[in-house]
């Protein structure tokens, strides 16, 4: 969607942490992205270099966490686990689920020096 | 070129061949051959943590940092556990503190380019007659939007987003800033017509609002179901066109509810004035509820 804004988030924090916790660098950084948060990793992995060019994370290395994509089914009432966003309830089929968490999109830890 | 001590190639380490990189992950001692000869008395002004051997010399701490802690690696972990989006998020928590001081309820109106939007806001303009509202119109490009509204006689401010495909948190405190918001009012933001990124840029509203015209497919929601089910109420518009684009309204509210089982509908004209009323009353209830909120 728009995973250039996304990278330039993730440079507001790291930038904003780099002053906090006094480092130079980061060498590797995990995101948590759930499955229904939208974000297309590909896209996001190419934006990532791009916009960290001239930040402490130049060149660091992405890693990208699934999330599992969780519902409430609102035919049977249970939360359930989701691979795609339109499948049906694995319990009873029905079609009308409301997500429930699967939409984070976080930035879980890094390793500076 | 190994990240943490600057050397390329490769060590051998009894009969493995590991690059430099693997080496120090690995926690080996291995070799630095820095290509040139060290005096007894030179100094590499590295930190003591880790030995590592090189011709016979152990030296400590041969990492970019230069500084480590006994028994770790030089580098360190950092938990940040933060959203990629906090910075929105906290403008955005902002805005809404400063509409609910004010009383004023702020929907987000969001849709795909062309469903009719800035026609149906002009509607509902005229409609609530002289009660008090702001608008803020966000586009790539032009002030055509704005100068609409402002036509009505409503106070409009334009955001040209330029290469943005959505508004931000922060676009809208500073056009908020730049209106006249008066309290139990009503802000209206029209957003960028995108059914895409503008889902997931909280903006400090009280509700989203999905337009989707009937010329548009009714099986719009599925294709697009992030928006959707962001979206508290969906307004399907242009039904005075259904009959000529034998369009199946049912079938659009059904694939609506698959995507958000609680969302509500109302089937609407702006051109004919079909179901406005009804929009009307929807909007003027959630404002008599926001500002019940505040007194109570």
């Amino acid at each position: 969607m728009h995973e250039m804004s996304l990278a330039e988030g993730i440079r507001q924090v790291i930038e904003d942490q780099a002053r906090r916790h006094e480092f130079a660098r980061v060498q590797r950084l995990r995101l948590e992205i759930g499955r229904f948060a939208g974000v297309e990793k590909e896209a996001l992995a190419f934006a990532f270099d791009v916009v960290m060019r001239g930040s402490p994370a130049e060149g660091a290395t992405l890693e990208m966490i699934d999330l599992p994509g969780r519902a409430l089914c609102y035919d049977c009432g249970e939360v359930v686990e989701l691979a795609e966003r339109l499948d049906p309830c694995p319990i009873c089929g029905g079609g009308k689920l409301m997500p429930q968490g699967g939409d984070e999109m976080r930035i879980k830890d890094m390793e500076v020096v | 070129m190994c990240t943490v001590c600057g050397c390329s190639g490769t060590v051998k380490i009894g009969d493995l061949e590991l690059t430099h990189e693997e080496a120090h992950r690995l926690g080996l001692p291995h070799g630095h051959d820095h290509g040139h000869d060290h005096g007894p008395d030179h100094d590499h002004g590295h930190d003591r943590s880790r030995p590592h051997l090189s011709g016979g010399t152990i030296h400590f701490g041969l990492g970019v940092a230069g500084t480590s802690v006994p028994g770790m690696s030089q580098s360190r972990l950092i938990e940040i556990e933060t959203g990629i989006l906090s910075k929105n998020d906290a403008i955005a928590g902002a805005n809404r503190r400063v509409l609910r001081a004010l009383g004023a309820y702020a929907v987000n109106l969001v849709s795909s380019p062309g469903s009719g939007k800035t026609t149906l806001l002009c509607e509902t303009i005229r409609r609530l007659d002289a009660h008090p509202l702001a608008v803020i119109e966000g586009d790539q490009q032009t002030s055509n939007d704005a100068d609409r509204i402002r036509a009505t006689g409503a106070e409009a401010v334009q955001v040209n987003t330029g290469k943005g495909c959505h508004l931000d948190a922060d676009m809208v405190a500073k056009a908020m800033d730049a209106l006249p918001l008066s309290p139990g009012g009503f802000l209206f933001i029209e957003n960028v017509g995108n059914l895409v990124c503008p889902a997931a840029f909280d903006l400090g509203e009280d509700a989203k609002v999905a337009i989707l015209s009937v010329t548009e497919g009714e099986d719009k929601p599925l294709k697009y179901p992030d928006m959707f089910t962001a979206a508290r109420i969906a307004l399907v518009n242009k039904v005075d066109l259904a009959p000529h684009c034998d369009t199946d309204l049912d079938l659009i509210e059904t694939n609506l509810r698959r995507v958000n089982p609680t969302i509500e509908v109302i089937r609407v004209s702006a051109r004919t004035g079909e179901g406005m009323e009804d929009w009307l009353r929807w909007l003027k209830g959630r404002l008599a509820e926001k500002t019940l909120r505040k007194a109570g």
